[in-house]
């Protein structure tokens, strides 16, 4: 009996310690965090094998089973992509019933050859598999990777190497493909930014020039360079598709390919862990850094990358300043009243408007009715072809701003009132005026909380895609906002965008399961560009929160 | 003199920066004016409450006055008056003046900026900005629009030895001020406070929050800087308003009860509640 009074009295003490709620609020938490590291985790899991080359299976069927790949007789060779399980109806004595069955989904690459990139063959008709030391992946500017037994390489001075059995045949494929590579950039090079130029001039004359005779000796001088260029190109051209390479695919179907197309190539099954290590570093670099190819399905993502990172950019020096101004007079000068509490509310709840209405805004504002009074105003000559009057990177950016405001406002006004009183009292006895306080002492003061206003604006905002597709964001741009062409700075260029692209890889890709991984990817990317934008922001405030604490109050 | 030239900002009698009760070192004891800061039926409201009921006292130049009295009864707010610093709070409203020197404070004409630059002040809690002590110091000199390093140097100087801190702030002016301890903090407060030569300095509560020995010497600088400047001060401890004050205004409830000499009010007060007060039966 005195027992369990004891043990009464004792949950009783558990509970008026608020111990329950240590774990209410505990698995609130762990539930947030379980959700973002599995998010995260998915992300990654599937975002960093991309990379990593895989090994090329020949898979051999059991007689009397349908080759999923054309032309292919018994076997076919792929990289696994995944193993799923099907329910597949069988026959037994008793009658039909239903059973579990592994199925497994290979690559196969030679889209060119046989019409498609996977295959699904069920585990149970495979009758082996063998990894074949000779096969070659060779990634291709077209129609993807292929899955190939290379025949013989002849260079562009007709020399020809045979494959079997020759040791040099794998440097000298290297060799070709590098100097084919070099060759791609000096064509891209002078076709897009040095004829781009030209081009871009002739237009200029011969809007502004009307025609005069001066305009026109100038324009034939630029289409004579136009026409050196041009030639340089096409001879460069011939050049690189000099060198041809033949192969046999696992089918047997024979192909000789200019050296031109192909980009790189490996030996899936005959890597070392350092070569293996090597290739996946140099697929990342790839992907970073290269451009999109096969309607952004393969190739690097670098134009959506820089563009992302430039209308964060933009976005961020258009919020501050706008955010700012807003907070400090709705919290110095404004008399605290209904009217200004009303204003706040407004504020906040412009921050829950759907961000698609944002788009619609800033294209029927910004775009049309500024862009197109300043296509008017300053680019009449170049009507009707719109330069600020369609979608652009610096209406994206204010549109984005103006989305982001709110978040920026309050967090701006929390940190005026957390200045202390006795600061701006001693600024205002020392003779200062109202402006000088704010900005000599609370301004300073409040930097640290401006910049949480901002770090939370530029994560909602470079992560925001509806909007952008209204403004200015497209599938490809053909240049960059930022580049080595006057005025440098191309505010008014369309550009790509990472949420976009993962919009555009993910639904709108002709093969969506190929471009699967590339949306990983891709995401990850996005993520990290968020997370490095945001870790710059918190490093600087740090630092002033350092040089501002306020330890005497 | 007449009332238009007292009005008028260049008249050679009016309180300019560039005319401080320093470079007057010739003027003699009887020379000084006795009311200096005359109040005049003063009436103070916060919202519809009312604060302080119809002050008039005139407090003399180059002394030392102490405001004393209990909590909530005025004190603060009358000397938070006399700089309009009560005008930062909405829905307060005042009847009655408070003429310094000849010239209303309330005077359409006078820009409170201007009157604070004449007005030091020094407050309870000392509030450094979070800057070095040199910039601290000259912040007052860089809101006029004072930038040459020759006279900040200067000024820097001359402040900190004015508020006895040169000795142990003079290696480290271009640390942080929050660096320093509280009874430093304080003085580098008041140094800032006479950096830009004002001709008043108003003390509230200056050493609350001080150890004894901080206060000693917070002490010992009120007593110094008193022939340079008009000083009045807010304080809870009376021994402390024996000590450095010439002059003691004692409030009760809003109210001024007794204005007198020091050695007067605390040797033998004139009123029942002023006795009361400073033996300690209430408050």
């Amino acid at each position: 009996m005195h027992a369990t009074h004891k043990d009464d009295s004792l949950t009783r003490t558990h509970a008026a310690a608020g111990e329950p709620f240590v774990w209410l609020t505990a698995m609130g938490l762990t539930i947030g965090l379980l959700m973002v590291v599995g998010l995260l985790g998915i992300i990654v899991a599937n975002g960093i094998p991309v990379f990593w080359p895989k090994k090329v299976y020949e898979v051999t069927l059991k007689a009397g089973i349908n080759n999923p790949v054309p032309g292919g007789g018994e076997s076919f060779a792929g990289e696994i992509v995944q193993t799923r399980t099907k329910r597949v109806p069988i026959l037994t004595k008793t009658g039909e019933v239903e059973a579990d069955q592994k199925e497994v989904q290979y690559f196969v690459g030679n889209k060119d050859i046989y019409g498609l990139n996977f295959a699904f063959v069920s585990r149970v008709d495979i009758e082996k598999r063998d990894l074949p030391k000779d096969i070659y992946a060779i990634e291709r500017m077209e129609y993807g990777d292929a899955f190939v037994f290379p025949l013989d390489l002849t260079l562009a001075d007709g020399t020809k190497i045979e494959a079997a059995g020759n040791n040099e045949f794998s440097s000298g494929l290297a060799k070709a493909v590098k100097i084919s590579n070099s060759l791609r950039d000096e064509i891209r090079q002078i076709e897009k930014i040095q004829i781009g130029r030209i081009n871009s001039q002739i237009n200029e004359l011969k809007v502004k020039g009307g025609g005069s005779p001066e305009s026109v000796e100038q324009i034939a001088k630029l289409e004579a360079q136009y026409e050196e260029l041009a030639t340089k190109a096409r001879t460069l051209r011939q050049e690189q598709q000099g060198a041809k390479i033949t192969f046999r695919a696992p089918n047997g179907t024979i192909k000789t390919q200019p050296i031109s197309e192909v980009v790189g190539f490996y030996q899936p099954n005959n890597l070392g862990l350092l070569q293996k290590t090597g290739i996946f570093l140099h697929n990342i670099w790839g992907f970073l850094s290269g451009q999109p190819r096969e309607a952004n399905t393969e190739g690097g993502i670098f134009p959506a990358i820089f563009g992302t990172f430039v209308m964060t950019l933009l976005m961020s020096i258009a919020v501050v300043p706008f955010g700012v101004l807003a907070a400090i007079y709705m919290r110095e000068y404004a008399k605290q009243g209904f009217l200004v509490r009303s204003v706040r509310i407004a504020v906040n709840n412009l921050a829950g408007v759907p961000s698609i209405v944002f788009g619609v805004f800033g294209l029927g504002f910004f775009v049309y009715f500024v862009g197109g009074g300043l296509d008017r105003w300053l680019f009449s000559d170049y009507l009707p072809t719109p330069t600020f009057g369609t979608g652009g990177i610096f209406w994206a950016a204010l549109t984005l701003a103006l989305m982001t405001v709110p978040v920026v406002i309050v967090a701006t006004e929390e940190a005026i009132a957390a200045v202390p009183r006795g600061m701006k009292e001693g600024s205002l006895a020392c003779g200062a005026s109202k402006w000088q306080t704010i900005q000599r002492i609370v301004l300073p003061a409040s930097v640290p909380g401006i910049l949480t206003g901002l770090i939370l604006a530029m994560a909602r905002g470079a992560g925001e895609v509806a909007p952008l597709m209204l403004v200015g964001v497209v599938k490809l741009a053909p240049s960059l906002p930022i580049d080595g062409e006057f005025p440098f700075v191309h505010l008014e260029r369309k550009f790509m965008h990472l949420g976009f692209h993962i919009f555009d890889l993910g639904f709108q890709s002709p093969d969506s399961e190929a471009a699967k991984p590339m949306v990983f990817a891709t995401t990850l990317l996005l993520i990290l560009l968020v997370v490095l934008l945001n870790i710059t922001a918190i490093l600087i405030r740090e630092r002033l929160r350092k040089k501002f604490a306020t330890g005497a109050f | 003199m007449n009332h238009e030239s007292t009005m008028s900002e260049t008249s050679p009698n009016s309180l300019s920066q560039t005319s401080p009760a320093a470079q007057m070192p010739a003027a003699s004891e009887d020379m000084l004016r006795s009311d200096y800061i005359k109040i005049c039926h003063f009436n103070f409201f916060y919202g519809l409450k009312q604060a302080l009921f119809d002050i008039s006292m005139d407090i003399p130049e180059r002394e030392v006055t102490a405001f004393i009295g209990p909590s909530g009864c005025g004190k603060s707010t009358l000397l938070r008056n006399l700089n309009r610093m009560n005008d930062l709070i909405d829905g307060v409203r005042h009847e009655g003046d408070v003429i310094v020197n000849g010239q209303s404070i309330y005077d359409p004409h006078i820009e409170v900026i201007s009157l604070r630059k004449r007005i030091g002040m020094v407050f309870q809690k000392s509030n450094p900005f979070p800057k070095s002590i040199y910039e601290n110091i000259v912040y007052p000199l860089r809101v006029a629009g004072q930038n040459k390093k020759s006279v900040l140097d200067e000024t820097v100087e001359r402040s900190l030895k004015g508020a006895a801190l040169w000795e142990e702030a003079k290696d480290r002016l271009h640390d942080s001020a929050l660096g320093l301890s509280g009874g430093q903090m304080q003085r580098l407060c008041i140094a800032r406070a006479i950096a830009n030569r004002p001709e008043i300095l108003l003390m509230d509560e200056p050493c609350s929050a001080l150890d004894p020995i901080a206060t000693a010497k917070v002490e010992e600088l009120i007593h110094s800087l008193k022939k340079d400047f008009t000083i009045v001060i807010v304080t809870h401890n009376m021994q402390q308003a024996t000590r450095c004050s010439q002059r003691t205004a004692f409030f009760y409830l809003g109210k001024l009860i007794e204005f007198d000499i020091t050695t007067k009010v605390f040797g033998n007060p004139s009123q029942k509640q002023t006795e009361d007060y400073i033996t300690g039966r209430f408050g």
